[in-house]
């Protein structure tokens, strides 16, 4: 193939609609590509360290509220019941394998040792949103559980149903791997912006990942489990976006 | 054959090998990012996107007038009527079309799959091309501009102004500027803007977010880097037209490059 051919391929490819990789999604040309986020992940926790720090944003860089984005108003029924208590009844449980189940109210997690950092949110479509989080870092909670010794990933399964299909609600969960849940600046955050969570951002309860993009922090946390893999949850890959294409490691 | 020089190996395997696979990766990088951008379709300035404040001085959308729906391109505050290129093509809300996207629907998973797939082959390609053009010399020999070439850069820009091409071993001063401003400049830039908008490198590199004036920054000179990188594309395929396309073609691709003619009138003086 010379360039002409090359470019004359291309230009027309591109006028005509570029369809060039549009079956690829699927299929073995597909897998290959998706495989560079492997390699993505693995040279991000090589360089990266285990914990190097996201970076931190001074009271000056608030300039507006937590821009809120996919589900902002869950209307599944369990939710509501406790919305309409002010989470008095809220239980954050922990489990799989973990040595000791927790069970958590909302006071027994604001009465642990709390934790406050200004970061920048980046949501998967491109912008981004600072903010000040306040939480109990999930390491804390997870030391409190005893995770066993063959627990990989921490699952959040979360309150919201971010779709309703023929097959019924599909609730939105996402995991993160160890190295992620005992960072020093992921915490199950409570507050932002000085105020309790609103229901927009998360309410009663959700995650900061401050390396990741925002699909990864799990907003309206119901129960976290420890597990070795994806086995039985959704399409076995990991979250609600992960089944949907999008990469599990999202730290780009 | 008199008025014809002769051919001369100009261009290595390294440099046709990388040139190529750099051609086919930088078409799906720039086709995937347009379907990137199409999820945020603003550039913005600073740490963060403005939602209760406006800090965008470029958007693509689509709006209504007069009960009928236009697409539109806003830069700095000043709205160009688009319909049917930007913001709005048919019935169809996006701000990039489907035919300059990848893929030619909108699928921001599979654009981020292609994009950061090809972004590892030209960050590979560039890595393999720079050892072997520093030990083969290529670097120092055909691309660092000498004070020579400096000396003649008035010159070659009257050359090709007039579309006057000499076709010789070494690249003329512009070829090497340019080139190099790919090599040195942009690719560096496109590449080090795209990592800052990971939020996993900025903890590995928060000094470089900073240089860079934020992350929203620097996807904007993500963006702009682009665009420069488009621009040079077109002189470049119009300077290969202009300058004989086949004996251009042949040296990229087979390495051979045939060379003007010595002026040799004092040697056939002395025959």
């Amino acid at each position: 193939m010379n360039r002409r051919t090359l470019l004359t391929g291309a230009s027309v490819a591109a006028l005509s609609g570029c369809k060039v990789l549009d079956d690829a999604r699927g299929g073995t040309l597909g897998a290959v590509m998706a495989s560079a986020n492997s390699l993505t992940y693995r040279v991000h926790r090589a360089l990266g360290g285990g914990h190097t720090l996201a970076p931190e944003y001074t009271q000056a860089d608030i300039r507006q509220g937590m821009h809120p984005n996919g589900s902002t108003n869950p209307q599944t029924a369990d939710y509501l019941a406790l919305q309409g208590n002010a989470w008095a009844d809220y239980r954050l449980e922990v489990g799989g394998m973990v040595g000791q189940t927790l069970s958590l109210s909302l006071a027994d997690l604001r009465a642990m040792q709390a934790q406050t950092q200004i970061t920048r949110h980046d949501c998967v479509e491109g912008w981004s949103c600072i903010a000040k989080w306040t939480g109990v870092r999930l390491g804390h909670v997870l030391a409190m559980a005893t995770p066993q010794a063959g627990a990989r990933f921490v699952v959040f399964h979360c309150f919201d149903a971010i779709e309703r299909g023929l097959a019924g609600e599909v609730l939105y969960h996402e995991s993160i791997d160890m190295v992620d849940a005992t960072h020093p600046q992921t915490i199950l955050a409570w507050g932002v912006n000085d105020e309790d969570l609103p229901v927009r951002n998360g309410a009663p309860l959700r995650v900061r990942v401050e390396r990741q993009l925002g699909y990864k922090m799990a907003k309206y946390i119901r129960r976290i489990d420890l597990v070795a893999d994806f086995t039985g949850l959704g399409r076995e890959r990991g979250g609600y976006w992960p089944d949907k294409g999008y990469d599990w490691f999202a730290g780009i | 054959m008199a008025a014809s020089g002769s051919l001369i190996y100009r261009q290595s395997g390294w440099t046709r090998m990388t040139h190529w696979v750099w051609a086919v990766s930088l078409f799906f990088l720039l086709l995937s990012g347009l379907q990137i951008f199409n999820a945020f379709p603003k550039l913005v300035w600073g740490k963060e996107a403005g939602f209760e404040y406006d800090n965008a001085f470029l958007e693509i959308g689509a709006q209504d007038v007069d009960g009928a729906r236009q697409g539109y391109l806003d830069l700095f505050g000043t709205r160009y009527d688009t319909t049917g290129w930007l913001g709005l093509q048919g019935d169809t809300v996006q701000a990039f079309p489907a035919a300059v996207t990848i893929p030619s629907t909108r699928n921001l998973a599979f654009g981020r799959i292609v994009h950061f797939f090809f972004a590892w082959i030209l960050v590979g390609t560039l890595a393999i091309w720079a050892v072997a053009s520093v030990v083969n010399g290529h670097l120092r020999r055909d691309l660092v501009p000498n004070g020579a070439d400096l000396r003649k850069l008035p010159g070659d820009i009257a050359d090709h102004a007039r579309l006057r091409f000499h076709h010789t071993r070494q690249y003329n001063v512009l070829q090497k500027l340019a080139y190099g401003g790919v090599l040195f400049v942009a690719f560096p830039l496109i590449i080090l803007t795209g990592l800052c908008m990971s939020p996993g490198f900025n903890a590995m590199a928060p000094w470089l977010l900073d240089v860079f004036g934020g992350r929203q920054s620097a996807r904007t000179i993500h963006f702009l880097t682009m665009a420069a990188l488009v621009a040079f594309f077109v002189v470049h395929m119009l300077m290969i037209l202009a300058a004989g396309p086949l004996n251009e073609l042949r040296s990229i691709i087979t390495g051979w490059y045939r060379i003007d003619p010595e002026p040799t009138p004092a040697k056939e003086d002395a025959q």
